[in-house]
């Protein structure tokens, strides 16, 4: 096996990162060796050409529904023109879904709020058994298959024709499917945060428990709280499985929509329908992305890591004025 | 800013967790307004104890905390007045400076004005007026210590509790905080329980010492008694350093592997085990040394030179001199004892 | 210590909402299931159902596929989620949102991608076409499915290596390259290990979503049945509860016991990583 461009590359690129890394003092992160693309040895063109099928493959049918959704006529492409029409036409059509699907969503983290943000503060403080025991049980819907869910309320309320055909039924399942993902979300930010600490200092400051819980817990919590949200939401929006086999002709939701849309319908209009399910979730995911939440509704530990470093590398710097400013107007 | 200052009484106050004890029931009287310092390596006991004063933990049945004449055992934190300034410093991120102060004030629903005055006032003593309105990540540990402070005496409280506020600064901080730390606690006059590992710390602050190890009160004193007179070996070689000094005594003297010293107080004949502190030897001319030696290493330190003596006894001694002089590895040395520096304990 | 600051009545009260709700709309429904899918004689309802031989190949079929979409996907996302960390260049962080979208998209839409790809209409099929005169229309099959399983598998372990890689100590590498390894070696010695809870805990992962998925298998309308399409099948067309019951507690039962298996050689929750 030979690699012929190994020797030069290394020791350049070890310069490189050398002076690529942080020079605070204060980061205890272990340093991540970035580099510029090189020239290229076999593996590294390898990789490139990997990288870019996969991209190809994941990101190239999304530019086409779009491109789709747009034109006048697919089978034409982009010279037939572009339209509108089809976007339109589904709005007319489906908007009923769209509302739907917000709807749900918007009921779905309402109930998700009130309940699971203080669940997952309690989880977070009492670490026993027993709490761990219910962070698991509350995981379960995640771990079996939508269906088993769907079939087990139809199970039991199918009966209840009121709730049965409301959008509420839509709702309870997609709030026991959201439900861990805020419950962890708060849980993790309220451990990271030392809150049993802060509360013993307001509590010594007289504070009784629900004060400490609107004025120290919630405030502190609330990025937690954020990204929990936008999981919660975007969850909702594009959940499926469940929601098929809850469904009725008046509680449709987008994807319940969009399946009847991608059997039934000529490609353009699947497409514009997922054009409108995009723009949906899109900005909620750039949103996401850019508040560092990571797909399973945790703020990236990384991303707090180097905050809590950057404020260590001021904290630093701040101490050599301190110290000078700390001389004492005591006599000596 | 002087404040009210009751007397704290402990009776009878153990602690065990999960069928472990943690701490010994133990007696402790604080005297209003003193300040008084828990001093021990950790798992000592010693932050248990702060906590059972401030109502954090509950001491096992049978324990009694009192407030001056009231009982506080069953009372939480919340209805105990006491000021706690943890070690984390537990500043509250989503208040500024100005917020965490008043904090207690607006717990207990004070007049604008009254807290306006009385924030004024903490922010002026703790020298934070140019920082008020920061929010806390952008302070300094230092600046970040004070407001701790000026938080928990904002409510005036009848009890100020310490745990190890200056554990979590570098040390050249830490020197200079003390200071002012001590000049802040004698102008309040407010009882103060200070928990500290820093035995230098202890020293410079406390009226009164209360060396702790493994669950139980070894020694209760002011910092020189602790320092002079040890009541065990365990307080004597967690406060300053110490040498060993073995050997056998004969006649009033101690005969050891480096020469005799003179003994001021009478010990039992035979085998012993004695210790002294480094300052209490000096370095003397051969002739009239009562120990003989030589040096192994000597280090130095800026203001004394730290010097590693072997052969005056079975145990290498540990001797300061000062930081002018240049002594070398193998120089013979002598050294004498100041009069009273032995100390022999009952159980070793 | 206890905690003094928590007194048990508030962590009553702060746990009763959400455990009643759940407790009300899962705990209770699965209960019901597994009540229904024992029907008269459990024993008996269970052994018929798991000696049928449709369900069972289609069982069969479900996990062959999930373990396929497992590996592939391992194998790609560690090549690829090495290179995106490692490598910075303009409009990294735009590709890494745009290869994270699919993990918002339902099935349906995952489907939808796949025709576009390779449906009747779709681009592989027009470039092989233009190429070699025939038309490679694949959506419909297992392989349609098996890509859009990818679909939504890859973006998801992407992001765990990316994140696990980024926690790697560069200098054991350095190390190593210092003793002479070379880069195959480093890779199998140094940074594989390292990477491997990660690893495991997206593997459950991927492995239990792919058994669970449905709304793909649905759009793609493939000719072998997946276990979910079976369910369904069962519970809507057949009217047979008691079958789709037992079906689905079986699945979940396996998906259940992987990701325990996972969270157990790793340490930690591999639902985490979901």
């Amino acid at each position: 096996m030979s690699e012929p461009a190994r020797e030069p590359t290394p020791v350049q690129t070890r310069v490189q990162t050398i002076t690529q890394m942080p020079p605070s003092p204060a980061s205890q992160l272990a340093p991540v060796r970035t580099q510029r693309l090189r020239s290229p040895n076999w593996i590294t063109v390898g990789q490139v050409m990997v990288t870019l099928a996969l991209c190809a493959f994941l990101i190239v049918p999304m530019l086409m529904s779009v491109m789709a959704g747009l034109t006048v006529n697919y089978f034409r492409g982009v010279s037939s023109g572009l339209t509108l029409r089809w976007v339109s036409n589904v709005l007319e059509t489906y908007g009923d879904s769209v509302l739907t699907s917000l709807y749900v969503a918007a009921a779905t983290l309402a109930l998700v709020l009130l309940t699971g943000v203080p669940a997952g503060y309690a989880l977070a403080r009492s670490r026993t058994r027993l709490s761990r025991l219910i962070e698991e049980m509350l995981v379960l819907p995640i771990a079996l298959p939508g269906l088993a869910t769907a079939l087990g309320l139809l199970a039991i309320y199918g009966g209840f024709s009121a709730f049965r055909n409301s959008l509420w039924f839509i709702v309870v399942g997609h709030f026991v499917f959201t439900l861990p993902f805020m419950v962890r979300s708060v849980a993790a930010i309220c451990a990271s945060i030392d809150l049993r600490t802060l509360e013993e200092g307001a509590a010594s400051l007289g504070a009784r428990f629900s004060q400490r819980f609107f004025t120290i817990v919630l405030p502190n919590a609330w990025p937690g709280i954020l990204a929990g949200a936008l999981t919660v939401v975007t969850l909702s929006l594009g959940e499926f499985n469940l929601t098929w086999m809850l469904h009725t002709p008046d509680t449709k939701t987008l994807p319940v929509g969009l399946a009847d849309a991608y059997a039934s319908m000529r490609i353009e209009i699947g497409s514009a329908y997922t054009i409108v399910f995009f723009a949906i979730t899109i900005p909620l995911l750039i949103g996401m992305q850019l508040l560092g939440i990571d797909p399973g509704g945790n703020l990236d530990p990384q991303r707090l890591q180097r905050k809590h470093a950057k404020r260590r590398a001021r904290e630093s710097a701040a101490l050599a004025d301190a110290s000078t400013s700390a001389l004492p107007e005591t006599p000596l | 800013m002087k404040l009210d200052s009751i007397p704290v009484t402990l009776r009878q106050c153990g602690k065990s967790f999960r069928g472990q004890r943690v701490l010994q029931p133990l007696e402790l009287s604080i005297g209003a307004g003193e300040t008084l310092v828990l001093l021990g390596p950790s798992g000592c006991g010693k932050t248990t104890t702060l906590r059972m004063i401030a109502g954090l933990e509950k001491p096992d049945a049978g324990g009694t905390v009192l407030f001056g004449d009231e009982d506080v055992t069953a009372r939480p934190i919340e209805q105990r007045q006491v000021g706690m300034v943890f070690q984390s410093y537990a500043l509250f991120p989503n208040l500024n400076v100005r917020g965490n102060i008043a904090y207690g004030l607006r717990i207990k629903k004070t007049d604008p004005a009254t807290m306006r005055q009385r924030v004024g006032e903490l922010l002026e003593l703790m020298e934070l007026e140019a920082h008020a309105d920061k929010p806390i990540n952008e302070l300094s540990g230092g600046q970040r210590q004070r407001v701790a402070l000026a938080r928990a005496l904002a409510p005036q409280p009848r009890v100020l509790l310490l745990d190890e506020p200056l554990t979590a600064l570098d040390a050249r901080l830490r020197d200079t905080l003390r200071t002012e730390m001590n000049t802040l606690l004698r102008g309040l006059g407010i009882t103060t329980v200070y928990v500290t590992h820093d035995q230098a710390e202890a020293m410079a602050l406390g009226d009164r010492i209360v060396v702790m190890s493994a669950g139980r009160i070894e020694q209760i004193g002011t910092p020189r008694d602790i320092y002079y007179r040890p009541s065990n070996r365990t307080v004597a070689q967690f406060i300053g350093t110490l040498n060993r000094l073995c050997g056998e005594v004969r006649d009033g003297m101690l005969n050891t592997l480096g020469g005799a010293v003179p003994l001021n107080a009478p010990l039992r004949a035979g085998a012993v085990t004695t210790y002294f502190r480094p300052e209490d030897a000096t370095l003397v001319a051969p002739h009239a040394a009562q120990l003989h030696g030589v040096i192994e290493a000597a280090q130095f330190l800026g203001e004394r030179t730290r010097l590693r003596i072997t052969g005056a006894a079975p145990d290498t001694l540990v001797i300061d001199v000062a930081g002018h002089l240049e002594l070398s590895r193998g120089t013979a040395v002598g050294l004498a004892l100041r009069p009273d520096a032995l100390l022999a304990f009952e159980i070793d | 210590m206890h905690d003094l600051t928590f007194p048990v009545r508030w962590r009553i009260a702060l746990l009763a909402p959400a455990l009643a709700l759940f407790a009300g709309f899962w705990l209770l429904p699965i209960g019901r299931l597994i009540q229904l899918s024992g029907g008269n004689d459990a024993l008996a309802t269970y052994r018929a159902v798991l000696t049928n031989r449709r369900y069972l190949e289609s069982l069969g079929a479900t996990v062959a596929l999930s373990v396929a979409v497992t590996l592939a996907t391992l194998v790609l996302s560690v090549i690829v989620g090495l290179f995106l960390t490692r490598h910075s260049f303009p409009a990294k962080r735009v590709l890494l949102a745009l290869l994270t979208f699919p993990l918002a998209f339902p099935g349906v839409v995952v489907g939808f991608m796949v025709i576009m790809l390779a449906g009747r209409q779709g681009l592989i099929g027009a470039l092989t076409m233009a190429l070699t005169g025939n038309k490679w229309v694949f959506a419909y099959s297992m392989t349609g499915l098996f890509a859009g399983y990818l679909y939504f598998s890859i973006p998801r372990v992407i992001i765990t290596v990316m994140a696990a890689a980024g926690k790697l100590d560069a200098s054991l590498e350095e190390a190593a390259r210092s003793l002479g390894a070379s880069p195959w070696q480093i890779m199998r010695d140094v940074v594989l290990p390292a990477l491997a809870p990660a690893l495991t805990a997206s593997a459950a992962v991927c492995f239990a979503t792919s058994m669970g998925a449905f709304g793909t298998a649905f759009t793609l309308a493939t000719d072998i049945d997946v276990l979910p399409m079976t369910i369904y099948t069962e519970f809507t067309l057949n009217a047979n509860m008691v079958t789709a019951a037992v079906l689905s507690l079986v699945l979940g039962v396996v998906t259940w016991a992987v990701l325990a298996l996972a969270r157990n050689l790793t340490g930690q929750a591999a639902a985490a990583a979901a």
